[in-house]
């Protein structure tokens, strides 16, 4: 799910990285006033799980590779703005030294991944668990659902995203400029693996973590 | 034992598996994902490299491309995996030293 450079055009980049900062600026403000020194920590384990989960590429047989991204269970522990912050570190820091991901498409990535994931994520979970005893099954199936929906709703805008490229830049003669699938090819790639695997992933982590804690840390829940 | 700090041995324990995200994907011979190809990949797909995509994809030359040693790319598995686990523990420091700069700089002590 991370673009990489030269799949958006100018105006695509351009576009997300300006919706991106009130998005930041609002996580800074809002993470100033609700998070406490002693969560900091935290924080730095949240964007820790949420790099090293990104590396975990999974198999579709045959066929293309995808990874779950943590974010959801980061956002059910510490709000989906101090989720946001966790996240877009660990983006900006694989596209560059790393090069996963694009420098141009960072506010894009930052969008999908960092800002509609773990708000989906953290509302769904709200939710379904509105209620629902700290110790609740409840509480693991919401976990699970929401990391699968916010997965493929993250997935959905890279399809939207690549898929529009067509539209906007093309050469006289009809050749792509940047990325050459339209909506419709690129949609049901990006949404088709992810519903039928990584979003799994995202599901299965994010509902056994919250499981976990509810037995060795109910105090985080 | 803290949670943080069982918190953190899972994460080293995860570092240390990160190889299976090069594994898994070589043994069910997948390639990349969708959208991130190779130059080459796609003017095997299209016939052509979109003008825009290969100057654009040229742009940033990054210290670790992949996860892997420049010139590692042909070494096999267990180097390319020794590789992956230095990136990880590179990364994933860089990655927790910002956060804590951004914590000192945003969180004010309260308690």
């Amino acid at each position: 799910m991370h673009i990489p450079d030269g799949y958006l055009g100018p105006a695509t980049c351009g576009f997300f990285y300006v919706a991106m900062l009130p998005i930041w600026t609002a996580a800074s403000r809002i993470v100033k006033k609700t998070l406490s020194a002693r969560q900091v920590p935290l924080l730095a384990i949240g964007a820790a799980f949420s790099f090293v989960i990104m590396m975990f590429n999974v198999p579709i047989p045959g066929g293309s590779t995808g990874h779950a991204v943590g974010g959801v269970l980061v956002a059910i522990l510490l709000g989906p703005w101090a989720a946001c912050i966790a996240i877009t570190v660990a983006l900006v820091i694989q596209a560059l030294l790393f090069g996963d991901g694009g420098i141009t498409a960072v506010g894009a990535n930052c969008f999908n991944i960092a800002f509609v994931l773990p708000f989906v994520g953290y509302y769904i979970y709200k939710t379904i668990s509105y209620n629902a005893p700290i110790d609740s099954n409840r509480r693991v199936i919401a976990a699970g659902i929401a990391g699968y929906v916010a997965l493929n709703v993250a997935a959905a805008f890279t399809g939207v995203e690549f898929g529009m490229q067509p539209l906007l830049h093309k050469t006289a003669s009809g050749q792509a400029l940047y990325c050459p699938y339209g909506l419709k090819v690129a949609l049901t790639a990006m949404v088709g693996e992810h519903l039928l695997i990584f979003g799994l992933i995202e599901a299965i982590v994010t509902a056994l973590v919250i499981k976990y804690l509810q037995r060795q840390a109910p105090e985080l829940l | 034992m803290k949670i943080t700090t069982k918190f953190w041995i899972g994460l080293i324990i995860l570092i240390a598996l990160t190889p299976l995200g090069l594994f898994l994907p070589e043994h069910f011979k997948s390639g990349a994902a969708w959208g991130e190809w190779e130059n080459k990949a796609i003017q095997k797909l299209l016939g052509y490299i979109p003008k825009g995509l290969e100057k654009l994809s040229r742009l940033w030359n990054a210290p670790l491309p992949d996860y892997a040693f420049k010139g590692w790319e042909e070494k096999g598995l267990t180097h390319l995996s020794l590789a992956y686990i230095i990136s990880a523990i590179f990364g994933i420091g860089i990655t927790v030293l910002v956060i804590f700069l951004i914590g000192k700089v945003l969180v004010k002590k309260r308690d």
